[in-house]
């Protein structure tokens, strides 16, 4: 047995199911992921995320499929997966009538520390979680920044091969989403392996390497974000004049040459383009742009800046699940 | 990506410090744990967590400081005159087993606090945890033993005032409570098993007052058994309540009632021996 924490993947599933009555939450999910990377699982809700994450964190049985955490199954050696995980769930992970010390120093006594070893351990963490002034206070009081960070630091108790943080940051204002996010990078930094689910596309965007899209229990798409996003569209043009004036002109002529709609940007010198309309895959999709650049310069407006990008996850997430629900829909029609 | 910088430029409420994330990594770099604690260990320290929350929400003491002390009052005043000639009288009766009563009513809020925990977030971090899976379960009876010690010298107080005066003594007073909450501990797994396994607190509540207004109204607890007819004594002289009852009667009474104290541990490790595991089973499935 292997006990490395970077040897083989950190999760491996294969068919992976769980039902809830005639519910197929988890409907055969495979996932492979490595060591020491994030992970996003990105989907709706109900998609099936927390189930599957509740199962590779030992706490649902699976109905069906395989399960693996660092080697280890997750029902046959389910303590030794403990020993490597923790998990912060969707909602508080922590007492809340109990203060954050106490919070923490109760976790660290469950996980074999000593008394005084874990009073310190608490308090360099509701340090460096900017929460000693809130260390007496019970979780109740807290506010939901603060109660992410003691549910994340409690997580965090002893370093986690491998941290689930199952929505991390619905709920919170952006600027204490970005706290987290600074967090889960800090954890990342020290080789945690992290197995994040969200509904937010630029979250998983902003934190993942890798991603699957969830809904309806299934995978319905697994890659890198370049991979996902390459698979929808080539993406959008933006451009920026020199000369507000000459917008509408420039306008007219991409959508012209590029045969797409395009969008005026609140900044009076900004244009968008889709090109290859979403679905598309994307092919010929610089040549269209550059004589589109051509026609610009052709036409003596001078473009200050110009790129190709790739389509938003938010596009690729609408085009995966809206092909299905159509797909379903014909299904249905046939019937 | 900046993960060594610290954070405290833009984002900073008023109240919220920045996290600072080299300490943060500092915290981080051990992957050592320490050796895995002991069941011993890891239940007391849920019994400090009982304690805690005893200590933070003291309201949950009511229930065993006012309930029993009405109970004493009442059913003295009430049952004394006709049944036992005067209060004072009864009392020397009634005392022990209105405790026992009491007492083992009380336990089914142990069912409700484990119904009213399970539905929150903290759970799933204690059942993730590579501890000894029980050991939540006991944490909550632990620190259930110290209410239940606490609603005894509420009742025995009260009782001493009302002229309660017991031939054990102290040491039979003592052995008779010790008697008491190692039956409530044991009987407990009962509403730890319930608590799991129904879905709502009301429905804990209920099931609760069914079990346990029969168990302990049909006992020995109010008067002897001898006048009830011959079928309600069946159930009477075999219900682990009138056991328990007659066993701390006797010790309070400066006797050593061997069979009695026999037959409430002999419950005592049956309750333990099947309700124990269908909770631990549920706890693992739930």
């Amino acid at each position: 047995m292997k006990s490395e924490h970077l040897a083989g993947p950190a999760i491996e599933t294969a068919g992976l199911v769980k039902t809830f009555g005639d519910n197929r939450a988890v409907d055969g999910v495979d996932l492979r992921i490595e060591a020491g990377t994030v992970y996003g699982l990105l989907g709706p809700n109900g998609a099936g995320k927390t189930t599957t994450v509740r199962m590779l964190a030992t706490l649902l049985r699976p109905d069906g499929g395989e399960a693996h955490v660092f080697g280890h199954d997750v029902v046959r050696e389910a303590d030794a997966v403990r020993s490597r995980v923790s998990l912060t769930g969707q909602y508080a992970s922590v007492d809340e009538d109990l203060t954050g010390t106490e919070n923490l120093v109760l976790l660290a006594r469950l996980t074999g520390h000593s008394k005084k070893a874990s009073y310190d351990r608490a308090a360099q963490l509701l340090d460096a979680f900017g929460l000693s002034d809130a260390a007496g206070r019970q979780v109740k009081n807290y506010s939901g920044g603060m109660r992410r960070r003691i549910d994340i630091a409690a997580s965090i108790l002893n370093t986690p091969d491998l941290l689930f943080l199952d929505e991390p940051t619905t709920g919170l204002d952006p600027r204490s989403r970005n706290q987290v996010w600074e967090i889960v990078r800090a954890v990342v930094a020290q080789g945690t392996t992290v197995l994040l689910t969200t509904q937010y596309l630029d979250e998983a965007d902003q934190l993942a390497s890798r991603i699957a899209v969830i809904d309806k229990g299934k995978v319905i798409a697994e890659g890198t974000k370049g991979e996902l996003k390459a698979s929808v569209g080539a993406g959008a043009v933006h451009v920026r004049l020199r000369d507000a004036h000459r917008r509408p002109e420039a306008e007219r002529l991409l959508r012209q040459t590029l045969d797409a709609d395009v969008q005026l940007e609140a900044d009076p010198v900004a244009l968008t383009a889709r090109v290859g309309n979403g679905v598309a895959n994307g092919h010929g999709a610089s040549e269209k742009a550059s004589r589109a650049l051509a026609e610009l310069a052709h036409a003596g407006i001078t473009v200050d800046n110009f790129s190709l990008g790739q389509p938003s996850l938010d596009e690729v997430f609408l085009a995966l699940t809206g092909s299905t629900t159509e797909q379903e829909q014909a299904k249905e029609a046939t019937a | 990506m900046s993960t060594a910088t610290p954070t405290t430029e833009t984002k900073e409420t008023g109240e919220l410090a920045p996290v600072r994330t080299e300490s943060l990594a500092e915290l981080l770099v051990s992957r050592e744990r320490p050796p895995r604690p002991n069941a011993l260990r890891t239940s007391l320290t849920f019994g400090w967590r009982a304690m805690l929350k005893i200590k933070h929400v003291p309201e949950q003491l009511f229930d065993v400081t006012a309930f029993p002390i009405m109970m004493v009052l009442m059913y003295t005043y009430l049952f004394g005159g006709a049944l036992a000639g005067s209060p004072s009288e009864y009392i020397q009766y009634l005392l022990p087993g209105i405790l026992v009563m009491s007492v083992t009513m009380i336990t089914m809020y142990t069912g409700l606090a484990v119904n009213i925990d399970i539905e929150k977030g903290v759970f799933d971090r204690f059942r993730s945890l590579p501890i000894w899976r029980p050991s939540t379960m006991v944490g909550y009876l632990l620190g259930d033993a110290l209410r239940y010690t606490i609603a005894s010298i509420v009742m025995l107080t009260v009782g001493l005032i009302m002229g309660f005066r017991p031939d054990g003594g102290f040491s039979g007073v003592v052995a008779g409570v010790a008697l008491l909450i190692v039956f409530c501990f044991a009987f407990s797994w009962v509403w730890t098993m319930f608590g799991l396994l129904l879905r709502t607190e009301k429905a804990v509540m209920s099931v609760s007052m069914m079990v346990l207004f029969p168990l302990t109204f049909l006992s020995d607890i109010f008067v002897r058994p001898e006048t009830m007819p011959g079928w309600l004594q069946a159930f009477v002289n075999n219900n682990p309540v009138t056991h328990v009852a007659s066993a701390v009667r006797d010790l309070m009474a400066g006797s050593w009632p061997g069979e009695g104290i026999a037959w409430s541990l002999g419950w005592a490790g049956l309750f333990v021996a099947v309700f124990g595991p269908v909770t631990m089973r549920l706890y693992n499935r739930k």
